[in-house]
């Protein structure tokens, strides 16, 4: 319990890794993982308020059952750019590229990333991609959607397929990066005694992302690298017209980018199993099953691609042991929300808005991982595929689930990243705004979908109308929500209060060092004697005293 | 560990960065990260193979007359060659660490010309491919796919194309795409491979490697192996499998 102590105190830090060195040169070409963290946060927010802006031209369009706004052309290149933009330009690297590369270093007491120079070469592959994808936007754009299915894709699509895939490929180089400096570095570069079982379970569940982003990306590489021949040479590789199959396009697309939802939501699991322990000042329940809950979501979910190909020629039989891995896939989701629950149980919860945003992932997540059973069944799927349930479904995951753990831990490590505390009370006003905001937009696509309502269309049935004014409301308000944050969190850089080493009182390591930390994180390197979330038992208060007002001053 | 080792590790040795705490950290990272990159390659060929098998399932006999056309001694002769260059790889790793600069150098340069061999030898391949208009679909502007394929009863001619019963030149194409995409990604590796071991080479020719510092050559080695590997694989699917049909 000593080592602890000695870290209560870190000296009021002079320099730090914002002041260390001034001027754009000394930002382009920095190796420092939290330098090239805000690198990354700017570059997504960028990507995200462009995805923003598709979106909102989407609801606008469908606040009339006719095609008023966009005609169907426009229409089916902007939800396709929205699809894009949203998945492989934000959501994609959102938590790990930002929160993970500032935090996981921190976390486990290293200096930095195992490989520097290659995490600042993964961001500007990811600016080299996204300026060629901007570049296919603003040329003509892609309206294949964001599936990209053949033929269509390869052979009667008058859009810019070849480039806008090219940006994806190059993109895809940044996460296999970023994935295979996470793993080296959780493996190697962990401070004495901080063994596997005393990892912050967002440690884990980075783990367990970084394997899908290494396993998982190069087979969407290829893939598109196919495609793109196709398109070029005009063989016939998945033109059945040619000899080639279709369908192998589908399993190949999909054996990445079913994967790849878990890419958006696993690093959210673990920004919330940090917020839930640590805001209910409680050890988390069941700390081991939710650290392998993550590797197996992360296996299960490179076994269940075939759910997406139902209504395909796959085989019924296939189609049955798709359906059922897909049941089980729910299964270890399933378990890490009973044990947030149960970690809730009699604790002491503290309602700032980090929690708020846990709270209300928990909540949403629950709905998109139920609604997800409904599509992994034969049965049902076959009704409900390619309607609005599936957009709701997947909005409720990839929104309610990755973008709710996002703006969370946003928050939550805002006072580290920044130095600066964000103000409480706008934030717990945004985080209710966004909730509502989000629940009013996408609740009402599940009726619309499971009464018959198709996705990608511009003009519907006017019976459909309702649904979609109440959806359209609900996404002006969370338009609204999310400008909330974006306005003060630029604010609080400036005029924030100070913020604390320990802002939470918290004992995770990132706390055990100044806000914002030096450039090499900590003075000493950190000896860890304790377990994660080892909130002081009353006998042991005296020692560790995180919570005496007294020690609240430091 | 000898004591010189210990000694560098104490002051720090010149090629210990400053985010690892000793050189034995830095190498098991810098081998680590080579091996999880590997598997990404792995994956990435994998789709390649998995088109592979799912269309010479589809059309045996197609594959079967498009492989038979490959020129077999041009490929055994660089399965040879990229295994010998394996061999030459793995004693530069192994010369480094003993320290033995000169050796190690000559390993190198081995290694570095045996890869552009290999590079040559496909560069020849590729252009018969070309003579007998076999590059698929108009990937060649004016030049699409469209074999002369030999007739019952002509005398045999090797840049026709003879076609088994039951293969049609349409699928025969399907064969060919799969043939560029492989060897041409493979031939991509080789030639970052052999931009790689040029690096090597000068730093190994400064001087910059010791028995303390080599896990750039053991990375690049490894790299190296991986990519004759695939090619290990690739030669038998491309060029052996279904000649009996035409030869036995």
């Amino acid at each position: 319990m000593k080592a602890i102590e000695s870290f209560e105190v870190p000296a009021p830090p002079k320099v730090n890794y914002i002041n260390a060195q001034y001027g754009l040169k000394s930002w382009l070409l920095t190796r420092d993982h939290k330098r090239i963290a805000l690198l990354y946060l700017v570059s997504i927010t960028f990507f995200f308020f462009i995805g923003g802006i598709y979106a909102l031209m989407i609801r606008l369009e469908l606040l009339t059952p006719q095609g008023d706004f966009l005609q169907s052309t426009t229409y089916n290149k902007v939800f396709t750019q929205h699809g894009i933009i949203m998945i492989f330009f934000f959501l994609i690297p959102s938590i790990p590229a930002t929160l993970g590369n500032f935090l996981i270093p921190m976390m486990i007491g290293a200096k930095d990333l195992a490989f520097p120079r290659i995490n600042l070469l993964s961001w500007y592959i990811y600016i080299l991609g996204g300026v060629v994808t901007i570049y296919a936007l603003l040329a003509g754009g892609v309206d294949t959607g964001w599936t990209f299915y053949t033929p269509y894709s390869t052979t009667f699509s008058n859009s810019y397929v070849v480039a806008t895939g090219l940006g994806i490929f190059i993109n895809g180089f940044s996460s296999i990066l970023t994935g295979l400096n996470f793993i080296v570095t959780i493996h190697t570069m962990r401070a004495p005694g901080m063994t596997w079982f005393r990892l912050p379970l967002f440690i884990w569940s980075h783990y367990a992302t970084s394997l899908i982003m290494i396993l998982g990306t190069p087979v969407i590489a290829i893939t598109i690298l196919l495609l793109a021949f196709e398109r070029l040479s005009g063989v016939g590789i998945f033109n059945p017209a040619r000899g080639g199959d279709p369908v192998l396009f589908q399993h190949l697309f999909w054996f990445y980018s079913h994967p790849a939802v878990y890419i958006m939501v696993l690093p959210s699991m673990g920004v919330i199993s940090e917020l839930i322990a640590n805001f209910s000042r409680k050890n988390i329940f069941g700390y081991s099953f939710v650290a392998f809950s993550s590797l197996a979501i992360a296996v299960f979910g490179f076994l269940v691609w075939g759910h997406h190909l139902f209504v395909t020629s796959q085989s019924v039989y296939a189609g049955m042991i798709f359906s059922f891995l897909s049941f089980a896939v729910a299964i270890p989701s399933a378990i890490k929300v009973f044990n947030w629950t149960a970690t809730l149980y009699k604790s002491s919860i503290i309602y700032d808005t980090p929690m708020l945003f846990g709270l209300g992932f928990i909540g949403l997540f629950t709905i998109g991982g139920m609604t997800g059973l409904f599509l992994a069944s034969l049965g049902t799927d076959v009704h409900l595929s390619d309607t609005y349930f599936v957009v709701a479904h997947f909005h409720y995951i990839m929104v309610g689930g990755a973008l709710m753990g996002y703006l969370g831990g946003l928050h939550y490590w805002w006072p580290k990243i920044s130095g600066r505390m964000y103000p409480e009370g706008w934030g717990r006003f945004s985080a209710l705004v966004i909730y509502v905001g989000f629940n009013l937009t996408f609740l009402p696509q599940f009726v619309a979908g499971y009464l018959g309502m198709p996705r990608r269309y511009h003009a519907y049935p006017p019976e459909f109308q309702v649904f979609n004014v109440l959806s359209t409301a609900g996404a002006s308000i969370l338009g609204f929500g999310m400008l909330i944050p974006a306005i003060y969190f630029v604010w609080s850089m400036r005029y924030g209060k100070h913020a604390e080493p320990n802002p939470w009182h918290l004992p995770g390591l990132e706390w055990r060092t100044s806000s914002p930390p030096p450039t090499e994180n900590f003075a000493v390197t950190p000896i860890v004697t304790w377990d994660a979330y080892e909130f002081a038992p009353p006998e042991e208060t005296e020692v560790v005293g995180r919570f005496r007002p007294e020690l609240e001053r430091i | 560990m000898s004591s010189e080792a210990t000694t560098a590790e104490v002051h720090g040795h010149r090629a210990l960065q400053h985010h690892f705490a000793n050189m034995e950290q830095q190498r098991e990272a810098g081998t680590l990260g080579m091996w999880v990159f590997l598997v990404t390659e792995l994956m990435f060929f994998g789709g390649m193979f998995l088109a592979y098998t799912l269309y010479r399932s589809m059309y045996p006999a197609a594959f079967a007359s498009a492989s038979n056309h490959l020129d077999i001694k041009l490929g055994t002769l660089n399965t040879v060659v990229l295994i010998m260059s394996s061999f030459t790889m793995a004693m530069a790793v192994y010369f480094t660490q003993m320290g033995r600069q000169r050796r190690q150098v000559i390993c190198l340069v081995l290694t570095l010309l045996l890869g552009l061999t290999f590079l040559g030898v496909k560069g020849v391949e590729y252009y018969d491919k070309y003579e007998d208009r076999l590059i698929p679909g108009h990937l060649i502007p004016g030049r699409s796919f469209d074999p002369e394929v030999q007739k019952e009863g002509e005398p045999p001619d090797h840049h026709k194309l003879h076609l088994l019963p039951g293969a049609t030149k349409d699928n025969v194409e399907m064969f060919y795409w799969i043939y560029f995409a492989m060897t041409g990604m493979h031939a991509l590796h080789m030639i970052i491979g052999a931009g790689l071991l040029t690096f090597l080479l000068i730093f190994s020719l400064r001087g910059r490697f010791d028995p303390e510092y080599h896990s750039p050559v053991e990375v690049i080695g490894l790299y190296w192996h991986f990519v004759d590997i695939i090619w290990i694989f690739l030669f038998p699917l491309l060029y052996l499998l279904g000649r009996h049909f035409e030869h036995g």
